[in-house]
């Protein structure tokens, strides 16, 4: 346990599972209060028994449950310093060519106007913050928004655009005189346990895995952890002056060409 | 503060005796770790620069374009503590003017302290930080601290921005190398806004003897007003960055570019 959080309220969205999950685990260990949204109840359940924080059922695209989540912690806890804007998905996702529609809006609804209800929720809890306008929005974003896949093009189309959210938030509360930051950052693959199942249901699994290791010139995923302890030190007073940023954790995937 | 977070690494920093050097190695040193800094400066000017942090931190008087220096530095940090875990190269200055009055002893000579400077700590602390990165969670870190100015260009700024620009690459370059190579060693460039230092003030005292203002204070008033955060940024603020970069948190952190400016470069 550490105190760099203490007295820190924050909201994980996709709180479930993933770098999600392990964000809540984090915050709590740096000494923040935490809330969590998602839509699986029994996976909300046990991470708040284990962690101690606290799960609204919510998913971020649902525009008229934004008010209780607010309110939720607000009556709680009156405060709100820290967002993770996490949530997202790649279900229906295909190439520009293939992708139906509803798979597009279907992942724009949860990867952009999801991300932006949060951002918009989180600045106006924020705004209201007894000690004045000020916090920390982080918006999850991926390496994918620099390098896009060809296969995934809403997914890739949503990340590029949420970093321009950030920095549009970021400007805004800047021009507003609020003490709230908003930053992206964007990891490279992460071994959440999406990735595994993946990997284990595969014909071919150790193909697979150094397929995806093999991403990174360090020839390995990122961790859970690692994703986490850059969103503790986002949302906490050491990033001070950082804002509008776009940070980058990907293991050198995108730093460059790996050479041969 | 996290105290201990860096317990049990060997820090060096150059230009450690003000502005965001000087932070950084009071930040890590606050951090657990063993810090040494280099400067130009005097054994007894940098006692008296290094202040409180005096007793507490190693000196090396070094000058980072000198490789006799740099060789001296190394022998220095290996003799005393036998490992490198942390390299912050810090060490720079700036330059102003129109591009057609720039003199080339001048742009070679920022060339030499930025870039020249970033090049030769990296190549003569590599060997005995891919030994001691081993030791560590995270493996060993070299963050170099570029500038904004290394990300867009600015207007009788070019040779400045030049050379952080070099900084920017020339970190992602040697990140791949590491990496791909297996070596456990890091590398990240922080890219400072305006900073309330000493570099800052002297270079804005010397617009005012231009006559682009008035008084300093005009043009931090300028400054403030072109940053969505609207304000300058202190020292420790850049500091906490590097001693991220520097740490366990940023396992995965290589290749990285970490922006500190207030949103001014998102606008």
């Amino acid at each position: 346990m550490t105190e760099r959080l203490a007295g820190k309220v924050a909201l994980v969205t996709g709180g479930t599972s993933g770098i999600g999950a392990g964000t809540v685990a984090r915050l709590r260990n740096d000494g923040a209060q935490v809330f969590f949204t998602g839509r699986n109840e029994d996976a909300g359940r046990e991470i708040a028994g284990q962690t101690g924080a606290t799960f609204i059922r919510h998913e971020v695209s649902d525009v008229d449950g934004w008010a209780d989540v607010i309110a939720q912690i607000r009556d709680a806890l009156g405060r709100l310093d820290i967002a993770f804007a996490n949530a997202g998905m790649e279900r229906g996702d295909g190439s520009v060519e293939d992708i139906s529609l509803d798979g597009w809006n279907g992942i724009l609804a949860v990867n952009q106007t999801g991300v932006m209800l949060t951002v918009q929720h989180a600045i106006r809890a924020m705004r209201d913050n007894p000690d004045g306008p000020t916090g920390s929005i982080i918006i999850n974003s991926s390496m994918n928004a620099n390098r896009a896949m060809g296969n995934f093009v809403a997914y890739s189309v949503t990340k590029a655009a949420v970093v321009a959210l950030a920095k549009s938030a970021a400007i805004h509360c800047g021009n507003q005189g609020y003490k709230i930051r908003v930053n992206a950052i964007l990891p490279g693959v992460v071994e959440t346990a999406l990735i595994s199942n993946l990997i284990a249901s595969n014909e071919n699994p150790d193909a697979m895995r150094a397929g995806y290791a093999g991403m990174s010139p360090l020839k390995r995923m990122g961790e859970v952890e690692e994703i986490a302890a850059l969103v503790s030190f986002l949302g906490s007073d050491e990033a001070a002056f950082i804002s509008g940023a776009d940070l980058t954790i990907d293991g050198a995937s995108t730093a460059g060409m790996m050479g041969l | 503060m996290s105290a201990g977070r860096l317990a049990g690494r060997v820090a060096f920093v150059t230009g450690g005796l003000r502005g965001i050097g000087h932070a950084a190695a009071a930040r890590m040193l606050d951090e657990g770790a063993t810090v040494i800094v280099s400067d130009l400066d005097s054994e007894s000017d940098a006692h008296d620069l290094l202040g409180d942090l005096a007793d507490r931190v190693g000196y090396v008087q070094a000058n980072v374009t000198d490789e006799g220096d740099w060789a001296r530095a190394l022998d220095h940090v290996q003799q005393a503590h036998g490992a490198c875990h942390i390299l912050v190269n810090n060490a720079g200055i700036d330059l102003t003017g129109t591009v057609e009055t720039l003199e080339l002893e001048d742009w070679r000579r920022i060339m030499a302290i930025n870039v020249d400077g970033v090049f030769m700590g990296t190549k003569r602390f590599v060997p005995l930080m891919a030994e001691s990165g081993s030791e560590v969670e995270g493996g060993a870190s070299i963050v170099n601290v570029s500038s904004i100015m290394g990300l867009v260009g600015y207007a009788e700024v070019s040779a400045y921005n030049a050379s952080k620009g070099a900084v920017r690459l020339f970190t992602k370059g040697i990140a791949i190398e590491f990496a791909t190579k297996g070596m456990p060693i890091r590398a990240n460039s922080v890219h400072p806004g305006f900073v309330e230092t000493p570099l800052l003030k002297a270079g804005f005292q010397r617009w005012v003897d231009k006559g682009v203002a008035e008084k300093p204070q005009d043009l931090v008033d300028a400054m403030n007003a072109a940053t969505p955060m609207g304000r300058l940024a202190q020292p420790r603020e850049i500091a906490a960055g590097i001693a991220f970069l520097a740490g366990p948190d940023a396992s995965y952190m290589t290749g990285s570019e970490m922006v500190i400016d207030g949103g001014w470069t998102a606008q």
